[in-house]
């Protein structure tokens, strides 16, 4: 049976991401109807049922998220949509909410509804200065259409959603340092527990939701959880968006069910069409940036949740970026540390110096001035971040170091024997510039 | 190679400079205005990212002035304004140029090429990244993913996008830039409507 897309089905059209397109074409807001005739309780309900898990990066189940917000208590609650993509290789919320925005606030409707909130606040990174203005215009015309305000289709129900620009911060992305930049501060992760569906944001009961992740309530609601099991294995149903970038013939972002393997993604003619310039696969990043890589032995593996996690890496963000024999990993390692160096919030101590640490030694062998012993503190160095800081971008952090050194250790001892680099790339700077 | 250069040492603090008096225009009070009421009545300071931006806008970046209005707005004290202003990368705290080349350096990109955008856009502007053009129209920065990566090397040139800069168009782009202003950047190629998007 072919799969049919249920996100992005009609991206490609025009003005696909109007609130007259989405009522023509996607039966849009009728979710929202059938939720609001229903007890909130069913919908958590079905959402568990149907096991929807997130798709920000975890993986953890939505609906037992909704079930852990605090019911009885005085204070609002509140949804925050995740919107700050920033993972490196990722970009499937970039393509919802630009062109179809109308069902992820459906979905942020939805889900207030199912927690008893009223307001959701969409985190969207500051850079996306374009999908601001679109998503601005659509909640603007589900206002005046009636399908977001007070007292919706005459249920009684009242539900708000607002836009909030971030300003450049990967950690954003984190959940507790996502309601700490909406609440105007630095993004820096807090200490867990409290989760936030007992202390959130303004220490109220939140739910913080990924972008593709609430856009799949709308259809569950819908079609029900049966329906949503049926399209993928066991434990992994439901649509799922690939981002796939790097050395492909035809790179963007693909809706498929989690059976389909990496492979399939790779080569297949109406996914990424195989390698750029006819060269050889090297690996995989299955991911984002921040999971191990993978090699080719592992490319029939299907691309779910479990079966990468057994693989040995994780589906996490779903940004897959894929390497040919051109790529020298020691300069792979070198990048992505550049990148988790910056992006540090600084807030404990082993990521933040231990990221800078790890930047500077892979410069050293990636010049071709490294020494065996480097091999071994740059083992040290990671095995001392992870674990041991507040949130998971420790682990994202030391992750490229430990996959490229437990994978391509002969690379290292070859730029550290021959003094080079051996695999210098022509798509590569002529004389790098140093860390700035 | 030198293991430590001053370079490095990432704990020197520069305060922004003081500048001129600063305070919105009226337009830009009636942004403020209306944006802090997405928030809880006490909880303005969620509205201080929106602040800043407007700051920004107003006077291209923000100054000491800049940040005290802000805190007076918020209600809050200026030094709670400067550890958010330091701390995210989108606001300058220094002089950018009319157009700010925000070239996207992260992995997808830098398969791509991206290293060599950064080398041949700096080749032709005469500037390293961090710094701006003696005339004031260009400023060359390198930063982390964009979150654009099939359209890679993407680079965003104030609040638009130009993807797909091969290495070589770079000279192109700038004169490009330089005769036509916003006309000469491709957009999101989402907003490009043919057929099925991939």
């Amino acid at each position: 049976m072919a799969f049919e897309p249920v996100l992005t089905n009609h991206v490609g059209e025009k003005l696909s991401y109007t609130l007259d397109f989405y009522i023509a074409k996607a039966r849009g807001y009728e979710g929202l109807r059938k939720a609001l005739s229903q007890k909130p309780n069913d919908i958590i309900e079905q959402v568990k049922a149907s096991g929807l898990r997130g798709r920000g990066g975890a993986g953890f189940p939505t609906g037992l998220k909704w079930q852990f917000v605090l019911k009885d208590t005085p204070k609002p609650k509140y949804i925050a949509c995740n919107a700050d993509e920033s993972e490196p290789g990722t970009f499937k919320d970039h393509v919802l909410m630009e062109r179809n925005p109308h069902l992820l606030i459906e979905g942020c409707a939805i889900s207030c509804y199912a927690i008893g909130a009223k307001v959701a606040y969409i985190y969207i990174r500051g850079e996306f200065y374009h999908v601001q203005e679109i998503l601005e215009r659509a909640i603007d015309e589900a206002y005046k259409a009636g399908h977001l305000g007070k007292n919706i289709y005459g249920s009684g129900f009242d539900c708000d959603v607002y836009m909030h620009r971030g300003a450049g911060a990967y950690e954003a992305g984190e959940e507790t340092a996502l309601i700490e930049s909406l609440e105007g501060k630095r993004a820096q992760p807090r200490i867990k527990p409290p989760f936030p569906a007992v202390a959130g944001l303004y220490q109220c009961p939140t739910a913080v939701n990924n972008v593709e992740t609430l856009c799949n309530v709308p259809p569950i609601v819908l079609n029900g959880p049966e329906w949503f099991v049926g399209l993928g294995p066991e434990k992994n149903g439901g649509p799922k968006l690939y981002c796939i970038s790097g050395h492909v013939k035809r790179p963007g972002v693909y809706e498929a069910s989690m059976h389909t393997t990496l492979r399939e993604l790779i080569y297949g003619d109406q996914f990424a069409q195989g390698m750029l310039d006819g060269r050889k696969f090297k690996a995989i990043i299955p991911g984002g940036s921040s999971v191990p890589i993978l090699l080719d032995q592992h490319l029939d593996t299907p691309a779910s949740f479990d079966h990468i996690q057994k693989a040995g890496s994780l589906l996490g963000s779903a940004g897959l970026i894929v390497m040919d024999d051109s790529v020298c990993m020691v300069w792979l390692a070198m990048n992505l540390l550049h990148f988790y160096r910056h992006e540090s919030c600084g807030k404990c101590t082993p990521c933040r110096e231990g990221g800078d640490w790890l930047y500077k030694l892979l410069m050293r062998v990636e010049a071709g001035e490294g020494q065996m012993k480097d091999i071994d503190l740059l083992f040290g160095v990671a095995n001392n971040i992870v674990g041991k800081t507040l949130c998971a971008f420790g682990d994202a952090a030391a992750t490229p170091v430990l996959t490229t050194l437990n994978l391509f250790r002969h690379e290292f001892e070859a730029h550290i024997k021959e003094g080079r680099c051996t695999l210098p790339a022509p798509w590569r700077a002529q004389h790098p510039v140093m860390a700035h | 190679m030198d293991y430590a250069p001053a370079r490095w040492h990432r704990s020197e603090r520069k305060l922004a400079e003081a500048g001129e008096p600063f305070a919105y225009t009226p337009e830009n009070q009636a942004k403020f205005d209306e944006n802090v009421k997405r928030y809880p009545t006490d909880q303005r300071k969620s509205a201080i990212l929106y602040a800043l931006y407007l700051v920004q806008q107003q006077q291209g970046y923000i100054t000491g002035a800049g940040m005290r209005h802000v805190a007076q707005q918020i209600g809050c004290s200026a030094a709670d304004v400067e550890d958010v202003v330091s701390y995210y990368t989108m606001f300058y705290t220094k002089p950018v140029g009319k157009y700010v080349l925000n070239v996207c350096r992260t992995l997808s990109c830098a398969l791509l090429g991206a290293e060599r955008v950064t080398e041949q856009l700096g080749a032709k502007l005469g500037i390293k990244p961090g710094q701006t053009t003696a005339d004031g129209v260009f400023t060359l920065i390198e930063v982390e993913c964009l979150g654009a990566c099939d359209r890679a090397p993407v680079v965003m040139v104030n609040d638009d996008w130009h993807e797909r800069l091969a290495p070589e168009q770079c000279g192109k782009f700038v004169d490009e830039i330089r005769a036509k202003g916003r006309a000469a950047f491709s957009g999101c190629h989402l907003h490009v409507e043919k057929g099925k998007a991939g």
